[in-house]
């Protein structure tokens, strides 16, 4: 489904990512660990189509389509969606205005009809209990005075919504109590579906026991150093970084 | 025009009108104004702002309306009736498009004989420190003269409009003296409106009397053409339990110089001072308010918001007293401007000045452009860039727009602002 292919990106002419390489089929969960600073959000603002970063090498290609040229937008509408790290807060815009305008902008670009305002509600409602989101967050300002871990939970309930093909995971565990955890957990559970896939960016383990990963790759400084299965992650918790980075 | 043209003016104006109840008084405030001159950048509270450039126009002080221009204002006005509209032209009244009453009236109207509302009420609340306030004074003759008894809710908002057109400059002074009783709920919008091709320049003076537990809202929209240019200076006296809202919404206009002041005379008052500019081009918009906290238990809520495009300059100087007496005052003041590009300017200044000790006040002032993050944030989402600069610019004016009461009148502000910056709101936010 995707293909990062030798990316290279840079900011203030700093290179960051230093040729990173990525294969996620459909249905698969990929996660990716790694230091702070490695790079990790990085790649994932990179692929969602941040203009702050220059792509000087390589390509972005998303079920057989190129997506280097493509602004943030018209990415989010192929299907590209990132649970962000620091999620930020638009005062005066409602959450429920906020995802109805995301909404029916995809569905704009991709041709569909607009959604009736009676489904739009019930998909609310349903993805709202699904992530046991109280109603109330609803109506309130994007984000404005949520907690960290409200935000994730926020963060997860939009891509519920917007059911992308590729869904970007970037810390979300962090800010999350252990019940929260769960409930988050759970509902990208029951998002997943073999024509979809997910890449989780954490820290931690914790996370990959409830979201179970089909590979894990570390990343440092720029690239990738290694890859393996879901037991990586726990070589990695308990040994930390310093045997791979030597 | 400088202080000798205007000398040339009040003469002329003094001779042209039979002596009237404020013959005195204009006297007395021109020898006031003689004195001072036109405000320069040398006066404190015009630091940051220059009459230079505006009084540059050889300006004409008194003007003839033509039959073409009337024709113009009426089928400008035609198409409108929910409001009660005082209709002013050139600086002269126009009673034949105007919707008088015993209570909604004008100057021109009240002058002849003495009339005691006018020696208890003129000229008592405006800032009489100002030169322009005094000049304003000097020329006292048009604009409306409004008595609103107690007990009554206004059925309908009452209009003040300002039409300007002339061949050449010309100076206008407008003074509104409006007075609502007790218990009174009224709403008031005041326009000026340059129809012409030439130069305005109007001065203006508002006193607004509010008894007590009466609920006024007093909307100032500005938008008129690039060719004008405006000084308004607006005092309001607040009784007990009355409420008191002024919107102050400035779009268009080349100078917008606007004081603003209130003073709470009964407790458990309420003030609000509620501004948005959004500029572009060379535009300059200058707030000036005061607010005074003379007695215990009132409240004051003050949100000025602006956006600054192009070459456009903004000033905002919110001052706000709370005198010794003033004991539990809630006094709240915030400040946001968006600067969208880096040749525009904005100076701001908040003034607190508490002298009682059991009191509230929080006051903040932001300075900043369209954050990138934010941007980025709903473009991920699907949201391109122009709806959610759109989605934006929105939330932040409605901040100021949602407390319009009267719902065409709010609509009227969203439509221009949304032709000002370039966008489409197609959403309820
Ligand atoms: N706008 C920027 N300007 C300068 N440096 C930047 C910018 N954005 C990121 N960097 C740098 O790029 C590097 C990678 O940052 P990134 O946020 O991708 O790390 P990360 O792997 O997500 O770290 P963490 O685990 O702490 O979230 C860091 O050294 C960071 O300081
Ligand atoms: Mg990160």
């Amino acid at each position: 489904m995707l293909q990062i292919k030798n990316i290279h990106a840079s900011v203030n002419n700093k290179e960051i990512l230093k040729g990173i390489n990525l294969a996620i089929k459909a249905g698969e969960v990929h996660a990716i660990m790694g230091p702070n600073g490695a790079g990790k959000s990085t790649l994932s603002s990179v692929v969602a189509g941040n203009e702050n970063f220059e792509v000087s090498q390589g390509n972005i290609v998303l079920d057989g389509e190129e997506l280097t040229e493509l602004s943030a937008d018209q990415r989010a509408h192929k299907g590209v969606f990132v649970s962000f790290q620091y999620p930020v807060e638009i005062p005066g815009v409602s959450t429920t205005n906020f995802i109805k305008t995301a909404v029916s902008e995809k569905r704009k670009a991709l041709g569909l009809p607009e959604l009736a305002a009676k489904d739009f509600l019930k998909m609310l409602r349903e993805k709202a209990a699904l992530l046991q989101m109280d109603q109330k967050f609803l109506s309130r300002s994007l984000n404005e005075g949520f907690s960290g871990g409200e935000k994730k939970r926020n963060e997860i309930f939009q891509m519920a919504m917007l059911e992308p093909k590729l869904a970007i995971l970037d810390e979300t565990d962090s800010g999350l109590d252990i019940d929260a955890l769960k409930v988050v957990a759970n509902g990208v559970n029951a998002l997943k579906s073999k024509d979809n896939a997910v890449l989780v960016i954490t820290h931690y383990q914790r996370l990959l026991d409830y979201i179970v990963p089909d590979f894990v790759h570390v990343l440092h400084d720029g690239k990738i150093i290694k890859s393996g299965g879901k037991e990586l992650a726990l070589e990695l918790e308990e040994k930390g970084y310093d045997w791979l980075i030597k | 025009m400088d202080n000798n043209d205007i000398k040339i003016a009040f003469d002329a104006f003094i001779k042209q009108h039979a002596p009237d109840v404020l013959t005195a008084k204009r006297k007395e405030a021109f020898e006031t104004f003689t004195t001072k001159g036109f405000p320069t950048k040398k006066i404190e509270n015009w630091k940051y702002t220059s009459l230079k450039a505006v009084l540059k126009p050889n300006y004409a002080t008194v003007n003839t309306v033509s039959d073409n221009t009337l024709e113009q204002v009426e089928a400008l006005l035609a198409a409108k009736s929910e409001t009660y509209k005082l209709v002013f032209v050139n600086g002269v009244f126009q009673e034949q498009l105007s919707d008088i009453t015993e209570e909604i009236n004008v100057f021109s109207n009240v002058l002849k004989a003495s009339n005691t509302e006018i020696n208890q009420y003129f000229d008592t609340i405006s800032d009489s420190s100002e030169a322009m306030v005094n000049l304003n004074t000097a020329f006292a003759s048009s604009g409306a003269f409004i008595t609103l008894a107690n007990n009554k809710i206004l059925a309908k908002p009452i209009e003040l409009l300002f039409f300007a057109k002339a061949e050449t400059p010309v100076f206008l002074q407008a003074r509104n003296l409006i007075r609502v009783g007790e218990n009174t709920h009224a709403n008031i919008i005041e326009k000026h409106i340059n129809l012409g091709e030439a130069i305005v320049l109007t001065n203006a003076v508002t006193e607004l009397f509010a008894a007590a537990s009466s609920h006024v809202q007093y909307t100032k929209l500005q938008n008129d053409s690039l060719l004008s240019n405006l000084v308004d200076n607006t005092s309001v006296s607040q009784q007990k339990d009355s409420i008191v809202t002024v919107n102050t919404f400035s779009f268009g206009g080349k100078f917008t110089r606007n004081n603003l002041t209130f003073h709470q005379y009964g407790s458990h008052c309420d003030s609000v001072l509620n501004g948005l500019s959004i500029l572009d081009g060379k535009q300059f918009v200058d707030n000036h308010t005061l607010v005074n906290h003379n007695v215990p238990d009132c409240e004051s809520h003050e949100l000025y918001n602006a956006i600054y495009d192009e070459k456009s300059t903004g000033v905002f100087n919110g001052k706000v007293i709370v005198k010794q007496a003033a004991q539990k005052t809630n006094a709240y003041q915030q400040n946001k401007n968006i600067l969208l590009s880096d040749t525009s300017n904005v100076y701001a200044k908040p003034q607190l000045e508490i002298f009682a000790d059991d009191v509230k006040c929080s006051h903040g002032c932001t300075i900043g452009q369209l954050d990138d993050k934010v941007l980025f944030y709903m473009k991920q989402r699907g949201i391109p860039k122009a709806k959610a600069k759109a989605l934006l610019f929105y939330a932040f004016a409605n901040e100021n727009v949602k407390a319009v009461k009267i719902p065409a009148l709010r609509n009227e502000i969203t439509h221009i602002i949304a032709s000002k910056l370039d966008v489409t709101f197609d959403l309820e936010v």
